[in-house]
């Protein structure tokens, strides 16, 4: 299943849902470009989400590299969320895992940005 | 008797597009050889960094040049061999992906992924041009089949 990508906001933290595959050629360069445009319209605090993701490759990987570095390079954070086993097994062997933040919960990866972010309302 | 390898070999152009030709029939010899989910994931991720770097590196997207994969199936193993036409490298000068200096570089780390997810992987240049990468996977053993009844009398009360 090719990449699809649905855009989301909490405050001023964008969250990209990211649904198939991110592999060599169209997954890799559609997540370079959502993330660059992201990055040229102002927004500096970005949530990956890879739930729904199936499939990652080397190139994907470098990916995430290069828009961690963008992003750090422009001022701002991009987190990771609810990476399954078989991703986070691929940043482990190339000790990568260090080098994201990473969430298993989405109000977690939220409030980790601080003052920046609106806090969930809690019911109750 | 030992039986003969099964033996499956497909030519493709140097496209992306057609990768997943080659991964297809990768899952199917995984499932073949017996292996669980999380091996499947893992053979095709060697098979696809394998092809798709003979595609990139190799043949520098040249579509007059094909990638050449064939697939062994044995009693105990499943071997992959992915040949490209390019110019060759040498693999010891390749940079180490897991050095912290190159642990941010955005590529380099297929090789890694091949050599970590396979029992066997071996590059050398072949004979008449090119790369060729042979990965190896030894087959799981045999699941035990389950403990016969006892159809002895004794055991409780006796």
């Amino acid at each position: 299943m090719q990449l699809e990508i649905r855009e989301r906001k909490i405050g001023q933290i964008v969250i990209l849902d990211l649904t198939g595959k991110i592999t060599i050629g169209d997954g890799s360069n559609k997540l370079r470009d959502e993330v660059n445009r992201l990055l040229e319209i102002g927004e500096r605090e970005i949530i990956l989400n890879f739930e729904g993701t199936s499939y990652l490759d080397s190139s994907g990987i470098g990916e995430l590299i290069s828009r961690h570095t963008t992003t750090k390079n422009q001022g701002g954070h991009l987190k990771l969320l609810k990476l399954p086993k078989k991703i986070r097994d691929l940043l482990t062997v190339t000790k990568l895992l260090g080098v994201f933040e990473t969430f298993e919960n989405e109000q977690d990866a939220v409030l980790s940005f601080g003052v920046l972010g609106v806090v969930p309302q809690q019911n109750g | 008797m030992m039986q003969a390898e099964k033996v499956v070999e497909i030519t493709i152009a140097s496209s992306l597009e057609l990768i997943d030709i080659i991964t297809l029939t990768a899952d199917h010899f995984a499932k073949l050889s017996g292996f669980d989910e999380e091996e499947l994931y893992r053979i095709n991720l060697a098979v696809r960094e394998s092809v798709a770097n003979a595609i990139e590196h190799g043949n520098k997207y040249n579509a007059e040049k094909n990638v050449e994969a064939r697939f062994g199936l044995t009693e105990l193993r499943l071997s992959v061999s992915i040949r490209d036409h390019g110019a060759g490298f040498d693999p010891e000068t390749l940079p180490d992906p897991l050095d912290p200096e190159n642990l941010l570089n955005p590529a380099g780390r297929g090789i890694l992924y091949m050599r970590s997810f396979m029992d066997q992987v071996d590059l050398v240049r072949h004979p008449e041009g090119g790369m060729q990468i042979t990965m190896v996977k030894n087959r799981p053993a045999p699941s035990s089949p389950p403990p016969a009844p006892e159809t002895s009398s004794g055991g409780e009360g006796k």
